[in-house]
């Protein structure tokens, strides 16, 4: 007795020892973690955040009808095709008079954005009254005079190097010094669709493609993996030749890269069925096929892990198999369940890879209104972005990465609170 | 049949089940009954008949296949995977592993209180009320109410829940989930009932209670109960029977079992020699 003491004693230094080294390495593990999240975040947020906000020019517009190219009737269809471009171009005239030469002139046409046309318009035809008026308005600035508020432009640069010569800095001091240029939070980012124009390109147009494409993937994976991982795992015999080839199958399906599922999709769904592409009814189904075998997978583990005397018990008590199932296993093992469905779908929203296959690669200026309008989705924006040139673009790419964070964070979210939800009704 | 190596190095045959196996009246009646997990066999030809309105104590070393007899009857080891019976098992002379019988009708009839206590990961409330609610055993709400109620009194638990009905039944100690559980069962009123060690993590007054219930339902009802308790079986039971080692080595009265046993290893095991 006292010599196994004296046993464990000697031992015991060892083991402690042990524990605190398996503690330091879990600890070390989680810094670099943190600090590669960290990084990773702090990089984007501080390309990013200065998308949302958008340099504006206060410009004095005469709206002559003359100048609009309008008769005396203002039809809807003659306000739609007046010539606002115009207008505008003659207000930046007035407002620096001494612009000479053809290089300075497109210079100063391109101080405001190619949308400030419509903006006037839009104006105009909502309210007719002003036309033969003069009105002081905010116009979107164009690309290059937003990068140089936000400090993306050198001054002390030589005049060659820059995007912005230097009458054009002048014209902007003179703006400035009228606090006709100002940056205002950047509404157009979330209300407008891609542009070709940095400054008029929003997000909306792939956050709702996403969603859309989001709900179909869920309404369609989760009712089928979740139902398959049922059969499987409660109903199907066991140790049955078909079951295993079957269950083999799911496994080796997760593990295939997914730009193999958008081939498929497009072999099958466009080219057999001949569903048009680049919709998000196409690009959930192809997600669907991609999550499928991750739900699946994960349903059937928390299935598995629930533990069988809660299923005697029902049974016991003289219910049928399907009422076991569905009053005491399911409810019991939903939390694993979701958590399998969150990460698959998390997967399908980060997904780019089989989409472009299925052709929601291609520039669409809609936001679009149901899942058979042509549509992007925010991983593929982020890719279409990063390929452009502009430098006005790179702050949206970061952008619309926090975008597609915030999403996930949200999707996560909700898991937690369902998670809770199941967890507090046992 | 066999030979058994014993503790003592005796050797001890097992022919046949002796005492009285077999009775007039007889509720359950099986008859060579084979029972195997996979390659293993755990029961060796069982042969016996349980009484109607009657408890029998089921008593044997740990190990020696006294659950699983016991989940023979009402075909609770369907659900083990690699697990075979053969044999006849009549229910009322109905034969329970017959095609037409419907296992789920049978359970309804056949209740069990488990080893190990399985309540649902639910209230209080819903664990008794399951039951009834699935058989539609209660018409109005007020009637579940009065019948969770009635089971809960019934296996002495009642007292302690009644302010907690709707906190999850997992959360209670393991006498009192093994009471709701036993409080579960009688809810659904079934003909006969098993109990594998019903009061084995349980105090000895909880113990009395619901001893006295069993003995107060065995007046309508069939009980078949496993114990490790001899006193527990001598109290409440009408029958014993004895097993070892898979074989049903001797059943009679409880009476002639524990003052006069026919067999060598069931005088072993009663007076302490073994087990
Ligand atoms: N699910 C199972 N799979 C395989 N073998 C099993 C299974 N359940 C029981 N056995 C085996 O069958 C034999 C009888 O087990 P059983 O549970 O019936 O014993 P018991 O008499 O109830 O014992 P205890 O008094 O300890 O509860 C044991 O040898 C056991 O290992
Ligand atoms: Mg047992």
């Amino acid at each position: 007795m006292i010599n196994n003491t004296k046993k464990i004693k000697n031992q015991l230094a060892k083991r402690y020892a042990k524990e605190k080294r398996f503690k330091v390495y879990g600890l070390s593990a989680i810094a670099v973690s943190i600090a590669f999240l960290l990084s990773l975040l702090i990089n984007i947020s501080t390309t990013g955040f200065p998308a949302f906000q958008q340099t504006y020019i206060n410009i004095e517009v005469d709206i002559d009808s003359k100048l609009l190219n309008l008769n005396d009737k203002y039809s809807e269809k003659a306000l739609f095709r007046a010539n606002y471009r115009k207008v505008i171009n003659q207000s930046l005239k007035t407002l620096f008079p001494g612009v000479k030469g053809r290089k300075q002139k497109k210079a100063l046409r391109q101080l405001v954005s190619k949308g400030a046309r419509y903006q006037l318009r839009d104006f105009v035809m909502n309210n007719p009254s002003v036309i033969g008026t003069k009105q002081s308005l905010w116009f979107l600035a164009r690309d290059d005079v937003d990068v140089f508020m936000k400090g993306g432009i050198d001054r002390s640069l030589p005049e060659s190097d820059r995007r912005l010569k230097n009458f054009q800095l002048a014209w902007i001091d003179q703006l400035l010094a009228e606090n006709s240029l100002e940056k205002r939070f950047n509404v157009n980012f979330f209300t407008q669709g891609d542009s070709r124009e940095p400054e008029q390109a929003g997000i909306k147009g792939a956050m709702i493609g996403s969603l859309l494409t989001m709900l179909v993937t869920m309404l369609l994976s989760f009712p089928i993996g979740v139902s398959a991982a049922i059969y499987l795992e409660e109903f199907a015999p066991k140790n049955n030749r078909w079951v295993d080839i079957i269950e083999i199958n799911i496994n080796n399906l997760a593990a295939v890269p997914s730009i193999v599922f958008g081939l498929l999709g497009l072999a099958v769904f466009i080219g057999f069925f001949g569903v048009p592409r680049s919709i998000p009814l196409i690009g959930g189904l192809v997600l669907t096929l991609m999550t499928l075998p991750t739900i699946i997978i994960s349903s059937r583990a928390a299935l598995k892990a629930v533990p069988p005397s809660i299923r005697e018990a029902a049974l016991g008590l003289g219910a049928s198999r399907v009422q076991t199932t569905f009053h005491h296993v399911v409810p019991a093992a939903m939390p694993g369940i979701l958590t399998g469905t969150i990460i698959g779908m998390a997967q399908a929203l980060g997904e780019t890879a089989p989409l472009l296959m299925i052709g929601m690669v291609a520039f669409i200026a809609d936001v679009p209104q149901g899942v058979t309008d042509p549509s992007t989705v925010l991983p593929v924006q982020i890719y279409l972005w990063s390929d452009s040139p502009e430098r006005a673009f790179t702050e949206r790419t970061s952008a619309a990465i926090m975008v597609l964070l915030g999403f996930l964070t949200v999707m996560n979210l909700l898991a937690v609170i369902m998670r809770r939800k199941f967890e507090k009704k046992r | 049949m066999i030979n058994i190596k014993k503790r003592e190095e005796l050797d001890i045959k097992i022919d046949k089940t002796v005492g009285k196996p077999f009775i007039n009246d007889a509720k359950f009646s099986t008859r060579n009954v084979d029972v195997f997990y996979g390659e293993k066999q755990a029961i060796f030809d069982a042969n016996i008949d349980i009484g109607k309105n009657q408890i029998i104590a089921m008593i044997g070393p740990s190990g020696c296949g006294k659950s699983t007899f016991l989940r023979c009857l009402n075909r609770m080891n369907d659900t083990i995977q690699d697990c075979h019976i053969s044999g006849d098992i009549k229910l009322d002379d109905e034969d329970i592993y017959q095609r037409q019988q419907d296992p789920v009708l049978l359970r309804a009839r056949v209740g069990m209180v488990f080893q190990k206590p399985n309540p649902f990961p639910k209230s209080i409330y819903d664990n008794v009320a399951y039951g009834a609610k699935l058989h539609g055993l209660a018409g109005s709400k007020i009637e579940l109410d009065e019948l969770v109620e009635k089971s809960l009194t019934r296996a002495g638990l009642f007292k302690e829940v009644k302010d907690s009905l709707h906190k999850p039944g997992t959360g209670l100690s393991g006498g009192q989930q093994q009471r709701l559980c036993i409080a579960r069962t009688i809810a659904i009123d079934p003909e006969v009932i098993l109990m594998d060690e019903p009061t084995s993590a349980l105090d000895p007054i909880a113990t009395a209670v619901i001893e006295e219930l069993m003995i107060s339902l065995s007046k309508k009802y069939t009980i078949a109960i496993v114990t490790h308790s001899m006193q527990q079986a001598a109290r409440v039971s009408q029958r014993t029977a004895y097993f070892h080692l898979g074989y049903l080595v001797e059943v009679n009265d409880t009476n002639t079992v524990f003052t006069n046993p026919e067999h060598q290893l069931t005088e072993n095991y009663i007076t302490g020699r073994f087990g």
